[in-house]
């Protein structure tokens, strides 16, 4: 399928409400059973300000709005970020995660574009260098 | 952290049985909603032979392998001391239910710097017929142990 973009373009947006139900879920998933993600106690004598999200629950659930928007998880060809802070997961409580893709290159001959995912929490920027390949 | 380890590679792992539940249970996990994500008739609309693995799954695989390194006592890795500071994953084609991945670790760096040592690790990933599936690349941050 031939896709055309702009330099610009978003090309999805998502809000994500996160719980401690869901990082055991991920952690279980995943086979990562950190304590940091699920244990407030051990969370804090380590020096985090309470229990975070694991940075690939993040990374994970970020990339959702790419595939949905491709229609085919075959035409993403790369996917990197860099896990610059982390997502406090409160209890009681949720966090918010805003995810907004928007197309940064776009490389015709190659038939691929770059999309660039912003991923923020209370307005602080998580992930860096969210970048994914994909066909166009 | 010994820098000793940079370029060692280790032997193949024995295959990893990829499952169609627990692909779903991964998709549910990280919320993604795509039918080829759990549909089996979607997945095969869609060209592919069963159901379709999202596109961070292939770390679920890849840290079995990373464990040769992190749980070796001769690198030095205090887990307790290590954040994740980068993930990549390089997809040939997606990994879809019925699969059998075997893995094969490469040290590619490790980096110093104030005080803290970043580790970088590469698994490819390849199909009961030896073809490539994906490359996932890791960068440990490991605080030092006075640190």
């Amino acid at each position: 399928m031939s896709r055309s973009v702009e330099v610009g373009q978003v090309v999805g947006t998502r809000t994500v409400t996160v719980t401690r139900a869901d990082l055991v879920h991920y952690a279980g998933a995943s086979g990562d059973r950190n304590p940091i993600h699920w244990n407030e106690r051990f969370a804090r004598e380590v020096g985090l300000p309470g229990v975070i999200a694991h940075g690939m629950f993040t990374m994970g659930t970020a990339v959702n709005v790419v595939v949905d928007w491709l229609g085919d998880p075959g035409d993403l060809l790369d996917y990197g970020v860099r896990f610059t802070r982390p997502v406090p997961v409160p209890d009681p409580g949720e966090a918010v995660v805003e995810i907004v893709a928007t197309v940064a290159v776009v490389d015709p001959e190659a038939g691929t574009a770059r999309i660039d995912l912003t991923v923020s929490t209370e307005g602080t920027k998580v992930l860096g260098r969210a970048q994914v390949l994909v066909r166009l | 952290m010994d820098a000793g380890f940079v370029g060692r590679v280790y032997p193949p792992t024995a295959p990893y049985a990829v499952g169609r539940e627990h692909l779903r249970d991964f998709a549910q996990a990280v919320g993604a909603t795509h039918p080829v994500h759990s549909d089996v008739e979607a997945a095969r609309a869609a060209g592919y032979a069963d159901i379709v693995a999202t596109p961070t799954f292939a770390v679920v695989i890849a840290q079995r392998a990373e464990a040769q390194l992190i749980e070796d006592p001769a690198a030095g890795i205090d887990f307790s001391r290590v954040v994740h500071a980068e993930e990549r994953f390089t997809h040939r084609r997606p990994i879809v239910a019925g699969d059998e991945i075997t893995t094969v670790l490469h040290v590619d760096a490790i980096v110093e710097r104030g005080g803290l040592a970043m580790v970088t690790t590469r698994c490819e990933l390849t199909d009961a017929t030896g073809s490539p599936v994906a490359s996932v690349l890791s960068t440990l941050a490991v605080r030092g142990a006075e640190a």
